[in-house]
């Protein structure tokens, strides 16, 4: 029966093209949404000027944004050299049932909830100095970031060829000039983007925020203190009861979508740009 | 000036002068200890995780023990605590989530790998994967606002009308109900089933296709029958991962999923979630035993998805070799 298998084939095959084009309709329904809601609470009044209490018009989110920068930032700076030197680790010397352990820690560790990681950063940084702290939320996003960091570098470092690794060992030079000169240089447009899809992933996690960060109203540079933050924001205001503060939520995930399309776009761009030059060219 | 000289021509062939190979022989050193430092400062992080919050549960496993697990009380003033309303709730929004994007999500990255036009599935496919990085807190918002509303009425009125014999479609509809904290779930871990099923068919060499053709099978037939079976494992293990992220959302299910920590057959009710509760009481917590118990309801679904995480990267990698 070579006409029903046909036709029963046909159905599936429709079938499965309604699901591949809904999904990414539904999907963009929701951005297009969220784009014209956020459209209109955005305004520069919003971006310069911190909350004000309800009832007053035009407060923003100022300090939320700046509040993301810091926390984020600092968590860079903790996760990324470590990251970088475990995934270097295990794409140098990554062989054995040693490292093949470690890079499933790794994997396990990408997929543990937020909320835990929030715990975790709760009792370790903030219970024991008795407050919330920016560099509380630092060290959770730090713990969301590393094992991306990880295995993105081991990544990069293990598609290096291995003939230029060789060669440059074969004129003599030691392991720690062949990473820092050759394989550092070759793998530099993964590592980049890898660590900018870290940074994708951590903005906008809310979760472990609410008993590290915990937000604040005002102006807070100092990340031992209690700080805004955007995605806090969001929260606080979605779950508000004024129409004013709703608005205010819209405009915030906007922006965030904003971010964090910048962030995977640049991550994606960055590569496909540099993996044209240096060294890492396997012709 | 000789120095300068070796220098300059050890900087620029990056080969070490004999020299100099006291220098070097420490920088390797130092290299070496710094890497390994790191991985131990790494798993030093990852096993502090655990033993944070077993630490920090003491109290509460000491005082309810097992019991916790299928305790429904959840009482501050008295401070009687359990798990069961929460871990009900979760395991009933993911496990929904999970069934309804697993089917969705592997059809559609069937035909993005398969029977897709080149550009269509490629364009496509860059679209969702740049949709699961939206973050939570905007799926959240959209859930709370337009999902809700949508669900309490229209969807929920029309599945009460159709199914309202069965038990789980019936009772009062709530707008933030166990329903759309699913669906909510299902929206955001679709992208992962999606890409990781689309990337495993790619995978597949080609001439195990080419040989089902030539014995006359239809491209589906190619599919359903070759294709589906042979990448199983993988498809299973990205559905690992996926309800392991559906068991911890913790932002978006918070918004939707009306925080009420009963345990209800109707899926119109609200409900509530592990990762919820720890978001929405964490700073109220205002004793000791309270905090505690929060605190093991955040191990209990530490252990949950590391089991689940486990298995699913477990598969993903037998697959590689």
């Amino acid at each position: 029966m070579p006409a029903r298998r046909r036709l029963t084939g046909g159905i599936w095959v429709g079938a499965s093209a309604v699901c591949a084009t809904g999904v990414a309709a539904v999907l963009l329904l929701i951005m297009a949404y969220i784009a014209e809601r956020g459209i209109g609470a955005l305004s520069l009044s919003y971006l310069i000027h911190v909350p004000r209490p309800i009832g007053i018009p035009g407060g923003g989110v100022a300090n939320g944004i700046v509040g993301s920068f810091i926390i984020v930032g600092i968590a860079a700076l903790m996760a990324f050299p470590i990251g970088i030197f475990v995934g270097l680790y295990l794409g140098v010397y990554g062989y054995g049932p040693r490292a093949e352990g470690l890079a499933f820690v790794a994997d396990v560790l990408a997929g543990v909830p937020s909320i835990a990681i929030g715990i975790y950063a709760y009792t370790v940084l903030v219970e024991p100095f008795r407050q919330f702290s920016a560099v509380s939320a630092s060290f959770a996003f730090a713990v969301l970031m590393l094992p991306l960091v990880i295995r993105a570098t081991e990544g990069a470092i293990k598609v290096v060829p291995r003939e230029l690794r060789e060669a440059a060992t074969a004129l003599g030079a030691p392991d720690h000039r062949v990473v820092g000169k050759i394989l550092l240089a070759a793998a530099r447009p993964g590592i980049v983007t890898g660590l900018l899809l870290a940074l994708a992933r951590v903005t906008g996690e809310t979760a472990p925020l609410l008993f590290t960060a915990f937000g604040s109203q005002f102006w807070e540079l100092d990340p031992t203190r209690p700080m805004a933050e955007l995605s806090l924001q969001i929260f606080n205001y979605a779950i508000s009861p004024y129409s004013e503060w709703h608005e205010q939520a819209w405009g915030g995930a906007l922006l965030l979508i904003f971010a964090v399309f910048f962030l995977s776009l640049l991550a994606r761009l960055s590569f496909l740009m540099q993996k044209g030059r240096g060294p890492g060219r396997a012709e | 000036m000789a120095d300068q000289a070796i220098a300059i021509a050890e900087e620029t062939t990056g080969v070490a002068t004999p020299v100099l190979r006291q220098r070097d022989r420490t920088a390797a050193r130092l290299f070496i200890i710094s890497l390994r430092g790191s991985c131990v400062l790494f798993l030093i992080i990852c096993g502090g995780l655990v033993a944070e919050l077993v630490w920090g549960a003491q109290l509460s496993l000491r005082t309810f023990g097992v019991g916790f697990l299928w305790s429904s009380a959840w009482d501050p003033v008295t401070e009687h605590f359990g798990a069961a309303p929460f871990l009900y709730g979760t395991a009933v929004s993911s496990l929904i989530s999970l069934a309804l994007a697993s089917a969705i999500g592997i059809m559609a990255g069937v035909f993005l790998a398969e029977f897709a036009p080149r550009k269509l599935g490629v364009s496509l496919g860059f679209l969702i994967e740049l949709l699961a990085a939206v973050p939570s807190i905007v799926y959240g918002l959209w859930g709370l606002f337009v999902l809700a509303p949508f669900v309490s009425q229209w969807l929920g009125p029309a599945l009460q009308d159709t199914l309202g014999f069965l038990p789980f479609f019936q009772g009062t509809i709530y707008g933030v109900n166990m329903l759309t904290a699913a669906l909510i779930l299902t929206l955001m871990i679709l992208p992962t089933i999606t890409a990781i099923s689309r990337d495993l068919i790619e995978a597949m060499p080609m001439r195990y296709r080419e040989a089902s053709l030539a014995l006359g099978a239809t491209r589906w037939e190619t599919v359903a029958q070759v294709v589906l079976p042979s990448v199983k494992r993988g498809i299973f293990g990205a559905c690992m991962l996926a309800f392991g992220r559906a068991l911890g959302e913790t932002i978006a299910t918070t918004m939707v999923i009306g925080n009420r920590p009963v345990i209800s057959t109707s899926l119109f009710a609200p409900g509530y979630t592990v990762a919820s509760v720890i978001a929405n009481e964490f700073t109220e917590a205002t004793t000791n035993l309270y905090l505690s118990a929060l605190i093991e309801l955040g191990l209990i679904l530490l252990l949950i998805s590391i089991i689940v995480i486990g298995l699913g990267r477990l598969m993903l990698r037998l697959l590689e070799r």
